[in-house]
């Protein structure tokens, strides 16, 4: 028997409520395959299997908030024979609400916390009517949700400051080559497939990572284990308040245009809440590109379990030494914050330097 | 074209992306990016659907001619007028 539990879709999470199921029992799943949608402070994450098998049984019921590692289905394997009804410990079945199908649709339709209201009837179950009750008296989901999210990312930022000695280094880096070379590509595309400079930076940290392995991975157990691959955290606000920092797969393997292309798809999917728990999970590294927002230099605070981050600052025109000569250069300002235990500022300076060289030859990032 | 289909065009193009921000108040003469919350990603799904909707390709280096709503819709309005619009 092979328990399905919920995920951990981040650092910042600690409850997810089931939305829907994707499978049904009996049904064939395979790794990889999304079988169920859950919310989570940071919007709905469809939500992918792990192990292959046969669904046996589904544990929990839509509309039930559950911690994370809750049981939500038990697989079997493909030769087992169905197994004996599951039930799920004590405390997880006391967090389910007892409530009527039509209310719980109601309820889902208000945006309502299902913990917030309150039975009015002796049989304990929350009646359509102490639904609409509570759609007068209670405070709507989205004002609850940002509450929530803040305090999810407070409680992860909390954690990492505590456990993570953080060292920051950041140095001013000429983007003209990058940026002339990139209008120049951009003439040549359709307007639908411009690609933006936030692309030719992921692109950038993506490649210079790979003589970097002590800043791409996990610290976990105790030890940094580094990943064999740069899955490319990427920070996007969503509209309404709130952070994200989904995957781009593999982004060193990926060419300008293919990140160009998971970059769209990974901020329209989390501003509508469609994201994949694996997107959620696998970030080996994580980069902010606060500068969008006009600011010149930003220092970002780890995604634990991660051991760097690397910020962006606004690209500007700024005055520049050439030659001995003052000239008006587009400049950006790269910065690193690392986990020594991870790294040594040396080998992180060397990074950056990587970037810097790289980005002075952008043929090289097509 | 008459700017005020140009006008329109753009407010359809913004509110579509940032659908929170408040219009009513939008100051013509400040930059669009002080008052809406706009990041690159956005400002290029304005420049598509601009270009889908009014038939202009906006190049980038065109992009500051956009930064005010009085800016972009007289280059909208003087664009379309040329014919130059695919």
């Amino acid at each position: 028997m092979i328990e399905f539990r919920m995920p951990s879709l981040g650092a910042d999470m600690e409850y997810g409520t089931l939305v829907e199921w994707n499978v049904k029992p009996g049904q064939k799943v395979k790794r990889g395959d999304v079988v169920a949608i859950v919310e989570t402070q940071k919007g709905a994450v469809e939500v992918e299997i792990w192990d292959d098998g046969i669904v046996d049984q589904l544990v929990t019921e839509p509309g039930t908030k559950l911690p994370v590692g809750g049981v939500l289905a038990v697989l079997r394997g493909e030769n087992e024979a169905p197994l004996a009804p599951y039930t799920p410990a004590p405390a997880q079945a006391a967090r389910r609400e007892r409530i009527s199908p039509a209310a719980r649709k109601r309820a889902a339709e208000l945006g309502l916390d299902l913990e917030r209201i309150a039975p009015s009837g002796a049989d304990g179950v929350i009646s359509l009517a102490d639904v609409e009750r509570a759609a007068v008296t209670a405070p709507r989901a989205p004002e609850d949700k940002s509450a929530a999210m803040r305090q999810a990312i407070g409680a992860a930022m909390a954690r990492s400051k505590r456990e993570i000695p953080h060292y920051y280094l950041g140095t001013t880096i000429d983007a003209s080559a990058a940026l002339d070379w990139l209008e120049r590509s951009n003439r040549e595309r359709p307007v639908a497939q411009r690609v933006l400079f936030a692309a030719v930076l992921l692109r950038a940290v993506a490649l210079s990572l790979k003589d970097f392995q002590e800043l791409n991975g996990f610290w976990s157990e105790g030890r940094f284990q580094p990943a064999a691959a740069v899955h490319l955290g990427v920070g996007i606000a969503l509209r309404g308040g709130g952070l994200i920092a989904p995957a781009i797969r593999d982004a060193g393997r990926k060419s300008l245009t293919e990140i160009m292309t998971a970059l769209s798809d990974l901020i329209q999917r989390a501003r509508s809440g469609a994201l994949r728990s694996s997107e959620l999970t696998d970030a080996t590294v994580t980069v902010t590109n606060l500068g969008e927002q006009g600011v010149d230099m930003v220092y970002g605070v780890i995604y634990p379990p991660q051991v760097s981050l690397v910020g962006f600052g606004r690209v500007a025109a700024r005055p520049w030494a050439v030659d001995g000569r003052i000239e008006v250069r587009r400049t950006v300002h790269a910065s690193l914050s690392a986990d020594h235990r991870a790294s040594v500022g040396h080998r992180g300076a060397l990074f950056l330097g990587a970037l810097e060289r790289l980005l002075q030859e952008p043929e090289k990032l097509a | 074209m008459n700017p005020e289909r140009a006008r329109r065009a753009l407010l359809d193009a913004l509110s579509s992306v940032a659908p929170e921000a408040d219009y009513e108040h939008l100051r013509a003469d400040r930059p669009l990016r002080d008052q809406i919350d706009l990041d690159s990603f956005d400002f290029l799904k304005v420049i598509v659907q601009l270009h889908d909707v009014l038939g202009i390709d906006i190049p980038e280096s065109d992009y500051q001619k956009l930064a005010t709503l009085e800016g972009a819709v007289s280059y909208l309005a003087a664009r379309a007028g040329t014919g130059s619009g695919a």
